[in-house]
Order: C-alpha cells, then sequence, then structure tokens
C-alpha cells in the first residue's frame, strides 16, 4: 500500500489585494508621513517583499495623537456608550465578513500557518470586539466604580506575533471604554493593522477614534513618550516594557504591559497521556513558539519521563513543516531574520552547555526563514534555554519528583506569565493553580483564548490585565 | 501511565485473574474529552485534494464493509448487495471492489454464493446482534452457525451491561469463547460505543477486546445513536498503536454506522495516517461499516476523473 502523502492544498493569495505603498492613517484617512522614510515589509516564507510601508516620525505621531485628542474630546468621549457600541459591532461583523482575506494577508505577512490565521486568530479578534462591543452601554456595571470613565488617549504598541489579535485585544476595550487610540503595529507586520485601517473607514467610524502608524522603536518611542497620550498599553519584551514603564515613571500616564514568559508546562504522571502530548506540541509549537506564554519549559515528572519524550518524537515526527498558505501545513515560517538569528544564538547555547537537541527529520524551504521543531533534553534549571525566552519552536524538558518540585521549578523564573497543569487529579489541579505564580493556569489544556477570560503576567511577565471585565479595567479611570 | 509501562512487560499476566485485568484496565491512561474531541476537530481540517483525494477514495472504497441489517432483508437484496460489492460502478470497471458484504449469519449462504471466486469477504455479525442480550451458549451457536455457512468475518457485540457493571472478566471470557467459535474467521469486536458513553470507558473495552483475541475492535452495531464519531475511532486507533507497541501485533479499526459522506470518510483515513500510522492505511486493518457512504465516494471519484458530477440516478440504489 503506498504513502497517504497529502498533495499541495494552498489557500487563494487572491483574496486579498495589497497595495505598493501605504500610508499612515491618521484622522481617519491615509496620509503620506512627513517625517521618515519608507521601509519594506516582506513575507517571511519566501523573503519577498509586500509593499512598502511609511515609517511615522515624531511630527507624525504628533499629528495622530491630535486627532485622536480631537475626536476625544469632540466625538467619541461625549458619545453614548450605546452608540459606541453601534460602531463596534458593525467592526466585528466587518471583521467576520472579510476573515478569509484577513487571514490570507495575516500569514503572507508574519509566516504563520492559514490553518491557525483563519481558525483562531481572526475569528477571536470579531470575538473580542463582539465581546466588548457588549459592554460599551454597561461600564458602570463593570465592578470598577458606578461612574467610570475613559481615560482619554490611548498610545498602544503591538508586537509581530499575532498582529491582528494584539490589535483587538487593545483596540476593543479602549473603544469601548470612550478612548481614542494611536496604534503602532510592529515594523515587520504592518499590513493587517491597516487594513484593519480600512474597515474602520467602511464602519464610517468618526475620524480620529483610530489611528495607525507604522514604524520600528522609533516612533513607537515617540508614541509612549508624547505628553499628550493618557493610557499606554504595551506587548512585547521585557526590555522594551521596561524602558517604556521608566519613561512614563512620574508623569500622569496609566500604563500596562504584557511581557515576556517562559512557562512551566507541568506533566504528572497520572495525566491524560494522548492529550498531554498534543497539549505539549500546541503549548510550543503553536505559531512557531512566537507566543509570550508558550509552553517552553516542559517539566515531567520523572516516573513518566521516557514514555512521554518517546510518545512527544514521534508526534514531532508528523508535524507538517512549510508554505504557510497551505492548509495542511502546522509550523510555518519565523517571523524575521533577526528572530531566527535569535533562536539559531539560543538553540547553539543549548548545545554548547550541554543540554542534548534533538529535531525530526524535515526538509525546510530553500527561501524564507526557517526553524525546524526542536527539543532539548537533559536541562537543568541553570541553562539558559531554561530560562531565556527564545521564542521560538524550541522546547527545553526538565524533571521533577513531586508536586513541590514541580512547583518550585516552575515558579523559579523572572517570568509568570502563563503555566499548565496536566493529571487527571483534580485537587492536585487546584493545589497546583494556587501555588503557581502566573497570571494564566492551564488545567488539561494549553494556549486556549477567550475574550471572556482575563490575561496577564506576574514579576516581569507585566502587570495589568487584558480581557474580560478585568481588561476594561485597564482602559477606565477610576 | 506506569500501569501501561508494567503491562507491556507482561501483558500475559495481566490477564491471569479477574482481579489483574481489572488493575489493568483500571490503571490504563485517561482520556481528557475536551482534548480529544479538539484534537479530532484539528484533524479534520486537513485538507486533501487532487492526487491525495484520488488514492484516499479509491482506499476508502476498498476499506468499505457493504451492510445491510434489516428485518427486511432477503436472499434477492443480498444477492443486489452483492452485485453492487463486485462491481460498484457500472459505468467505471476500474472503480475497485469493496472488501467485505456483511449481513445477518441466515443470509451468509446467500452471500457466499454470490461473491464466490471475488476476494471479497463475507462478514456476518452474531452473538445475539445487536443487543446481545442472550446466553452464552447461543451467542456461541450463532457465531457457529455463520462460520459454517461459510462466514470469513463475524462482527460480535460484547456484553455492556457487564462491562458497565465492572464485570470485565465476564466480557473478557464471552469474547475468548467467540474467538475460539470463530474458529480462522476474522473476529470483529463491535464495543458499541454509543453505549459506553465515555472515552476512557472506550479504550478500557479496546483493551478488553485486544486482550480477549480480537482481530478488530469496531465502533459500533449501527442500531444505536451515536454510532461511529471520529473522536471515539481517534482513542481507538491510539489504542491500536499502544498495542502494537506493546506486543507487535497489528489489530484493526472499523467505525461503523453514520459514516455517509466522502469528506466524512477522508477524514478518518486522516486520522488513521496520523495516530495508528501508514501500516493501518490498508483493508486488512480498516474497514468502515457503511451503506450509503459507497455511492459518495463514487460520485465523488467520478467528479474528480470527469470534471463533473453525474447524478445519483447514475449510481445504482444497491
Amino acid at each position: 500500500m503506498s504513502r497517504f502523502e497529502y498533495a499541495p492544498a494552498p489557500e487563494s493569495r487572491a483574496i486579498v489585494d495589497i497595495k505598493s505603498s501605504y500610508g499612515l492613517f491618521v484622522n481617519g484617512q491615509f496620509v503620506e508621513a512627513t517625517d521618515g522614510k519608507p521601509f519594506k515589509t516582506v513575507s517571511p516564507a519566501s523573503e519577498e517583499v509586500l509593499a512598502e510601508v511609511s515609517e511615522a516620525g515624531p511630527a507624525d505621531v504628533d499629528k495622530a495623537v491630535r486627532a485622536a485628542r480631537k475626536a476625544f474630546d469632540k466625538v467619541w468621549g461625549p458619545m453614548s456608550g450605546k452608540d459606541r457600541a453601534k460602531y463596534l459591532f458593525r467592526i466585528a461583523r466587518l471583521i467576520q465578513e472579510r476573515a478569509r482575506e484577513l487571514a490570507v494577508l495575516e500569514s503572507l505577512d508574519n509566516g504563520k500557518p492559514i490553518r491557525e490565521s483563519r481558525d483562531v486568530d481572526i475569528p477571536l479578534v470579531a470575538a473580542h470586539f463582539f465581546y466588548y462591543a457588549g459592554w460599551a452601554d454597561k461600564l458602570e456595571y463593570a465592578g470598577v466604580g458606578d461612574d467610570p470613565q475613559p481615560w482619554g488617549v490611548a498610545g498602544q504598541v503591538i508586537p509581530w506575533n499575532f498582529p491582528m489579535l494584539m490589535l483587538a485585544w487593545k483596540i476593543a476595550p479602549a473603544l469601548a471604554a470612550g478612548n481614542t487610540v494611536v496604534l503602532k503595529p510592529a515594523e515587520t507586520t504592518p499590513l493587517t493593522a491597516l487594513a484593519f485601517a480600512e474597515i474602520c473607514q467602511q464602519a464610517d467610524l468618526p475620524p480620529g477614534v483610530v489611528n495607525i502608524v507604522t514604524g520600528a522603536g522609533r516612533t513607537g518611542q515617540a508614541l509612549v513618550e508624547h505628553p499628550d497620550v493618557d493610557k499606554v498599553a504595551f506587548t512585547g519584551s521585557t526590555a522594551v516594557g521596561r524602558a517604556i514603564a521608566k519613561s512614563v515613571a512620574g508623569t500622569h500616564k496609566a500604563v500596562t504591559l504584557e511581557l515576556g514568559g517562559k512557562a512551566a508546562n507541568i506533566v504528572f504522571e497520572d495525566a491524560p497521556i494522548d492529550q498531554t502530548i498534543e497539549g505539549i506540541v500546541n503549548g510550543i509549537f503553536f505559531n512557531q513558539g512566537h507566543v509570550c506564554c508558550a509552553g517552553s519549559r516542559l517539566l515531567v515528572q520523572e516516573s513518566v519521563y521516557d514514555e512521554v519524550l518517546a510518545r512527544l518524537k514521534r508526534r514531532m515526527g508528523t508535524l507538517r513543516v512549510g508554505d504557510p498558505l497551505d492548509k495542511n501545513t502546522d509550523i510555518g515560517a519565523i517571523n524575521s531574520a533577526a528572530q531566527l538569528a535569535k533562536i539559531r544564538e539560543l538553540s547553539q547555547v543549548g548545545e554548547d552547555e550541554g543540554a542534548e537537541r534533538w529535531s525530526p527529520e524535515c526538509e525546510l524551504p530553500a527561501n524564507g526563514y526557517w526553524f525546524p521543531p526542536t527539543v532539548f533534553t537533559g536541562v537543568s534549571q541553570a541553562h539558559r534555554i531554561a530560562r531565556e525566552e527564545i521564542f521560538g519552536p524550541v522546547l527545553s524538558v526538565l524533571t521533577f519528583r513531586t508536586p513541590a518540585e514541580a512547583v518550585e521549578k516552575a515558579n523559579n523564573t523572572p517570568f509568570g506569565l502563563s503555566a499548565g497543569i496536566w493529571t487527571e487529579k483534580g485537587s492536585r489541579i487546584l493545589w497546583m493553580a494556587n501555588q503557581l505564580r502566573a497570571g494564566v493556569v492551564w488545567a488539561n489544556t494549553f494556549n486556549r483564548f477567550d475574550p471572556t477570560s482575563p490575561f496577564g503576567g506576574y514579576k516581569e511577565s507585566g502587570y495589568g490585565r487584558e480581557g474580560g471585565r478585568h481588561g476594561l479595567e485597564a482602559y477606565l479611570a477610576h | 501511565m506506569t500501569t501501561l509501562d508494567s503491562g507491556v512487560d507482561s501483558l500475559a499476566d495481566v490477564t491471569s485473574s479477574e482481579d489483574r485485568l481489572r488493575r489493568f484496565l483500571l490503571g490504563l491512561p485517561g482520556v481528557d474529552q475536551v482534548g480529544a474531541e479538539a484534537r479530532a476537530a484539528t484533524l479534520s481540517t486537513r485538507s486533501i485534494k487532487t492526487t491525495a483525494k484520488q488514492y484516499a477514495l479509491d482506499l476508502a472504497i476498498q476499506m468499505i464493509d457493504l451492510t445491510t441489517l434489516e428485518g427486511q432483508d432477503t436472499p434477492g437484496k443480498v444477492r443486489a448487495l452483492c452485485a453492487k460489492a463486485k462491481r460498484p460502478d457500472p459505468a467505471d470497471p476500474t472503480a475497485p471492489q469493496v472488501a467485505a458484504v456483511c449481513v445477518y449469519p441466515d443470509l451468509v449462504a446467500t452471500a457466499k454464493r454470490e461473491l464466490q471466486g471475488t476476494g471479497i469477504n463475507v462478514a456476518s455479525v452474531a452473538t445475539a446482534f445487536p443487543s446481545g442480550r442472550s446466553s452464552l451458549a447461543i451467542k456461541i451457536q450463532d457465531t457457529k452457525d455463520a462460520v459454517a455457512s461459510g462466514a470469513d468475518e463475524v462482527d460480535m457485540v460484547i456484553d455492556r451491561g457487564a462491562f458497565l457493571s465492572g464485570r470485565y472478566a465476564m466480557v473478557f471470557d464471552e469474547i475468548a469463547a467467540i474467538r475460539e467459535a470463530a474458529g480462522d474467521a476474522h473476529l470483529k469486536v463491535i464495543l458499541e460505543t454509543g453505549e459506553l458513553v465515555t472515552y476512557d470507558n472506550v479504550r478500557r473495552a479496546s483493551w478488553l477486546a485486544m486482550l480477549a483475541g480480537a482481530d478488530f475492535i469496531k465502533t459500533s452495531t449501527g442500531k444505536v445513536s451515536p454510532a461511529a464519531t471520529l473522536p471515539v475511532t481517534l482513542v481507538m486507533l491510539e489504542a491500536v498503536r499502544d498495542y502494537h507497541e506493546a506486543t507487535g501485533l497489528h489489530i484493526g479499526v472499523k467505525p461503523a454506522g453514520g459514516i455517509r459522506t466522502a469528506k466524512d470518510a477522508i477524514k478518518y483515513l486522516v486520522t488513521v495516517n496520523e495516530t495508528a500510522g501508514p501500516d493501518w492505511l490498508d483493508p486488512e486493518l480498516f474497514r468502515f461499516g457503511a451503506s450509503s457512504l459507497l455511492n459518495d465516494l463514487l460520485m465523488q471519484r467520478t467528479k474528480l476523473a470527469t470534471g463533473h458530477y453525474p447524478g445519483p440516478d447514475y449510481f445504482t440504489l444497491d
């Protein structure tokens, strides 16, 4: 019997219409940047240039903040919650209508598999807008006082790993609460944010309520440090988060930071083994491991270590790495050359420090940025690959003997964003969840997101919560 | 998991006493319902096109146990079904034959005559199918009758009442007795997963049947709803994979009932491929218990070859 080879099943690119160049979205219109140089965004799967994008300099950022201020004072701030909700519902529906196009665009610009952008990212984006639309006229019931007020202008800086989902996490609650926003997408993944700007136009959102300024660190800095920004929201690396916290210290600005992580995914001997293996795979290989809450440290009870490892390796052998637009791809491209270099460097450090490296046989495309799914065994707490965020498809495996040791090792990190527990014993799940110093603790699952559920970190993983009722709190003065 | 490991070392021991069997089955790793269903749903999103689809459609046809299990069955109906099994698509002689025709014991002889020399097996349900509510003596006689009439394969049902009340040894002994009565015939053990309800039960019943000598484990009689589902089949495929790892033996899997479209059949084949592995992509180790599925497979097959859908009237009813 011959093998069941899946023929290529590419999602069509024809559905997206990428312009050759994009301006900034300020005050409801696309405008040329005045003081920055244009830059290119490429498809990480092929290194093909997708479009030229404008870099917003300080003068451009200033214009955007002024537009947001004016919209806040004249239109969005005074508008009733019920009317704001109408706009948000309209945006949510437009996102659903254009879901396929947005998914293809996200996969092209980011490198993530279409299966994920189609089934996870974009549906969650729409869900966030629907969810927060429902809150817009009910803010006094959010549990933050009986007359909560918006901050004013929110300056938001988001990362490249979930470009449109992070945009939704930032913009939906901000607008529902009555703030206006200036958002800077990451420099390697600006295209879905610019498509979102078109959606704002389509929805007749009043000019200035949403402004999108593209650019790199310099643009982000200008936005965060702008004196007329009332609220700063950032998702990204701990190093940049620290710099932002310093820059806003002593100002009137409110801040929420969602930073790095080094989550422990803890497997007990009584775990539901087959689903646990899926959870490990999903925990670290989902989105090429470009996930701040990724389960990058696997803690396995010693009594089942051999079996878990053997099953994990067998499962990794079935992962399909390749063209992000192929509907059967499980792992896509690494987002940028810089990120690939970082993953390679830390993996080399892992080998140099004596951990054992393993990847299944897999053919990587010749062009673009690729890294095979990788597991390191024989890792100890002292190794850098057990301490630093790799932000790639690289899993470090450690062992433990008792629940107390699992907790100790899981908490022994400067981060505290998420954790996973795998056991059939309910009482142990509850006990562990109480002990773990992590904002999100998943039990018998991993990387599950829902707009109703708050998300955020302990320690150097940041502060403030996004999602759910708690996520509203970050955009309300009380 | 630990139990599985120790079980692997001493699988013969496991069945040496009722107490050991019970401890082994209860010690099998649990199945998380949400996770199992999520995995099946993800596998369902695989997109099988062009050459892969061609391969899958032809393979699925060859895996069909073309089935009629009705009170109203007659020799005439069975003869018609056998004709269809031999030449599924009258317009296209390149369409492969199905694996077997599955009937009640009293119609085995009729089917056997019709299928002589074709390589298509005759499968017979037995053991007081579908409820299994009869004495062991009658179940054994039922099986012997089917085999004596020429059945190549016997599809037995387990005693779900005994299983659900924890009398695992009784279920085991019954399967072993039917195994013996079936002689050289291939034994498929129907778990009736719609009545076992939980995935933990499905895993335990799968192991119990394999330990007792099943050649195949089969989801359903088709008389209980739900019949076959993808997550249940996934759990059973994990069981045969683990059993193979422990013993080196290949046990087959047969989802039956409720699989009506080519699209569904392809989802099952993807799940086989990525769970038990390519070894199981073989009619010797994977079957579909179905009847209406065949026509949809044939229609999709024609569509792939000619570029257009023929109407349903171009395919025979049975």
